[in-house]
C-alpha cells in the first residue's frame, strides 16, 4: 500500500510494463501490475509470475483509469500484466481529441 | 518526468517509422533513441555543465536535445545571427559546454575556456557508437532541460528556465500519445533557438509524427518540401506565411500542397491580410493561431481551424474579428487580465495578461522565479477576453506610451495607418516630449511610388482616433528593423526617432 503522487513513475514487478502517475487522490492504495503491486523504478523485479487474472496486458501511450476516475495513470512502457487498483482492473481513457498548435 | 520520456515511448510504439528526415537524410524513432543515449553518454563523461547549439536545424538537433535529457544537463540553442560581442557574452554564461557549431558560425570568437567543441558531423558519429541499451535519463523532473536566451527586443537576453515538468506538463497536457497517422509529416522551419523548434521536437515525437527540417526558408522550397514529403501539418511565423503568398503570386503558381491538412501560425502578429488570404489560397487546410511564450513552454491559447473558418464566413463584424484574436486558453492554463494596481478585469477591459498552469515556468537564470505567490506568471503583454472568451493581444506592456498619464497602445495607432492607401509598414513608439513626458512617434515606410505628408498621416488618424494619439512625430523611413523571427525592434526604432540622425 502506498499515497501516489503525480508524475511518480512506477515499474511492474513482473513484467515490463510501467507507468507514471497523472492524477492521485492522497489516500493509502495497493497499484498492482499482473497482480502484483508495481514497485519503485530502480526496486529489484519479484520472482513472483503474472496471475493470470491479470494478464490482459496494458499498452504504452494509453492513459489508465479507475471507476470513480480519481486516479490516472500513463502507461510509459507496456507489459504483459493488467493494471489494477486495489484489486479492481483499470480501464482505457477514450482519448479526446486535443486542440494542438504541433 | 523527464522529456526523454517521449521518445522512449515513441521508439517502444513505432521503433521503425521515420522520426525525422534532413536534407535527404533520415532517423527512424528506434535509431534516434540509440543516438541520444550515446550521445548522451559521451557528453556525460566530458564533464560539462551544458549543451550549447549554435547551428541550423540538422539531424543532430533532435539528437542534441534528447542526448542533453540523458546526460543530465540543460540544453542550450543559441541564434547563430546574433553579433560577435554578443555570442561572446552567451557563451561566457554556458562554460564548460559541450557546444554543437557550424565552424562558420564560431570562426574568430573568443572562447571561454573549457569549451568542447564538435560540429554536427561529429555528434553524429558520437551517437553511432554504442551505449547501454537500458540507460535511463539523468535527474529530476525539477532539474533544467532546456535554457533559452530571450530575444532581448528590450534589452540585455536573459536565460529563461524550462524544467522538464513544465515541458511534460505542455506535452501531455496537449497531446495524445500516438496521435499522429503512419504518413503524417511536420514541416519545421523554425530554427531550433526558438520555443517553438522546441516544442515541434517534444510533440512530434510524443504524437509519433514524422519531423520534416528546412534549415535555411525560402518560399520555393518550403512548397517543394511541401510537396515532396506530402506533409500534412506545419508551424510558421507570419513573415513566413507572407513569402508563401508573395511566391505564390509572383509566380503566378497554385499551392499544389493537397496533404497539407493543418498549419499553425505564432510568434509574432499576423497581418489580417496575409492570414485571409492564406485561407483563400489553402481552402483544405485549418489554420491554427498559437500563442504562447518562451516562458510557458509554448502554446497557452489557440484560435483554432474552426473558428478560422466561422470567422471568414461571417458578414457580423463582430465574429470577423476573431481571425485577430489569438483564440480560447487551452484547457490546461488559466488565463487573467489586469490592471497595472494588479486588480482582475472585467470582459473587454484591457490590461497585462497573467497566466497560471502546470507548464508555465516564469523563471529565469539568476533573477528566479516571476511568478507571484498564487503562481501567476505576468506575460508583459497587454490584451483583453471578449464576452466569448476569446483572446485579443494589444502589444507589449512595456510599449504602452504614457502621455501626460494617459496609457496609450501602439496597436490601435498602428492598425489605423495600415489602413492608409500610401503606407505600406509603421512603427508606433514613445518619443520624449518635454510637456507630456511621453508622446507618439510615427515610423513609416511608404509604399513604391506612393507618396503622403507627415500632416496628411496626422489628419488621417486625427480623423479616426482620439487627438492624443496622433503622432507628434512622424519619420519616413526605407525600412524598418527586425529580427530574424519577424518580431519588430521597438527599442530600436524608439532610439532612431529620439535621436534623429543629423541630416
Amino acid at each position: 500500500m502506498k499515497v501516489l503522487k503525480a508524475g511518480t513513475r512506477l515499474k511492474s514487478a513482473v513484467c515490463d510494463a510501467e507507468v507514471m502517475v497523472i492524477r492521485a487522490t492522497p489516500a493509502e492504495v495497493a497499484m498492482t501490475c499482473g497482480g502484483v503491486e508495481m514497485i519503485g523504478m530502480t526496486d529489484p523485479k519479484a520472482a513472483a509470475a503474472i496471475d493470470p487474472a491479470h494478464a490482459g496486458g496494458c499498452l504504452v501511450g494509453k492513459r489508465y483509469v479507475d471507476a470513480q476516475d480519481q486516479f490516472e495513470f500513463l502507461c510509459t512502457k507496456g507489459g504483459k500484466g493488467s493494471l489494477a487498483l486495489d484489486g479492481a482492473t483499470l480501464t482505457v481513457k477514450q482519448a479526446k481529441a486535443l486542440p494542438s498548435s504541433d | 518526468m523527464n522529456i526523454a520520456m517521449t521518445l522512449e515511448m515513441a521508439a517502444e510504439a513505432f521503433p521503425d517509422r521515420i522520426a525525422v528526415t534532413s536534407a535527404g537524410a533520415s532517423m527512424t524513432y528506434a535509431q534516434l533513441l540509440a543516438a541520444a543515449r550515446s550521445a548522451g553518454t559521451a557528453i556525460r563523461d566530458s564533464g560539462c555543465r551544458y549543451v550549447g547549439l549554435l547551428d541550423i536545424n540538422s539531424l543532430a538537433v533532435p539528437v542534441a536535445i534528447f542526448a542533453s535529457a540523458y546526460a543530465g544537463v540543460p540544453y542550450v540553442p543559441m541564434n547563430y545571427r546574433l553579433t560577435k560581442p554578443e555570442l561572446e557574452e552567451l557563451l561566457g554564461r554556458i562554460a564548460p559546454a559541450f557546444l554543437i557549431a557550424d565552424p562558420a558560425y564560431v570562426d574568430g570568437l573568443a572562447m571561454p575556456p573549457g569549451m568542447r567543441i564538435v560540429t554536427r558531423a561529429d555528434l553524429l558519429d558520437l551517437a553511432r557508437s554504442p551505449a547501454p541499451a537500458d540507460l535511463a535519463p539523468a535527474g529530476e523532473p525539477h532539474d533544467t532541460a532546456i535554457q533559452l536566451f530571450t530575444s532581448g527586443t528590450t534589452g540585455k537576453p536573459k536565460a529563461a528556465i524550462l524544467r522538464h515538468e513544465h515541458l511534460m506538463s505542455y506535452i501531455l497536457g496537449t497531446i495524445d500519445f500516438g496521435s499522429a497517422a503512419d504518413d503524417d509529416a511536420v514541416l519545421i522551419s523554425v530554427p531550433p533557438y526558438h520555443i517553438a523548434g522546441i516544442s515541434a521536437v517534444l510533440s512530434s515525437t510524443y504524437a509519433g509524427r514524422r519531423m520534416v527540417q528546412l534549415p535555411n526558408f525560402e518560399a520555393a522550397a518550403w512548397l517543394d518540401l511541401c510537396r515532396n514529403e506530402r506533409v500534412t501539418n506545419a508551424f510558421v511565423v507570419p513573415t513566413v506565411l507572407s513569402r508563401v503568398i508573395d511566391h505564390l503570386n509572383a509566380k503566378g503558381e497554385e499551392p499544389r500542397c493537397p496533404a497539407l491538412k493543418a498549419v499553425a501560425y505564432g510568434g509574432g502578429k499576423m497581418p489580417l491580410a496575409v492570414i485571409e488570404r492564406a485561407m483563400e489560397l489553402f481552402p483544405g487546410t485549418g489554420f491554427t493561431n498559437a500563442y504562447g511564450l518562451t516562458e510557458t513552454s509554448s502554446t497557452i491559447a489557440i484560435l483554432d481551424p474552426d473558428d478560422h473558418r466561422s470567422a471568414m464566413a461571417s458578414s457580423d463584424p463582430a465574429v470577423r474579428k476573431r481571425l485577430t484574436s489569438v483564440g480560447k486558453p487551452i484547457a490546461t492554463v488559466e488565463i487573467d487580465v489586469r490592471d497595472d494596481s494588479g486588480k482582475s478585469l472585467g470582459v473587454n477591459q484591457a490590461g497585462e495578461i497573467f497566466v497560471r498552469g502546470g507548464q508555465v515556468a516564469g523563471e529565469y537564470l539568476g533573477m528566479g522565479s516571476v511568478l507571484d505567490a498564487n503562481g501567476w506568471f505576468p506575460t508583459r503583454d497587454r490584451g483583453y477576453l471578449d464576452q466569448y472568451g476569446y483572446l485579443y493581444l494589444d502589444g507589449r506592456a512595456d510599449d504602452v506610451i504614457v502621455r501626460g498619464g494617459e496609457n496609450i497602445s501602439p496597436g490601435e495607432i498602428e492598425d489605423v495607418l495600415l489602413t492608409h492607401p500610401a503606407v505600406l509598414d509603421v512603427a508606433i513608439v514613445a518619443v520624449p516630449d518635454e510637456q507630456w513626458g511621453e508622446n507618439v512617434g510615427a515610423a513609416v515606410v511608404l509604399k513604391d511610388g506612393a507618396s503622403a505628408t507627415a500632416d496628411e498621416l496626422q489628419q488621417w488618424v486625427k480623423d479616426r482616433l482620439r487627438s492624443s494619439r496622433v503622432p507628434a512625430t512622424v519619420a519616413f523611413k526605407d525600412q524598418l528593423p527586425y529580427n530574424e523571427m519577424g518580431k519588430i525592434l521597438r527599442r530600436v526604432v524608439k532610439q532612431e526617432l529620439a535621436n534623429p540622425p543629423a541630416k
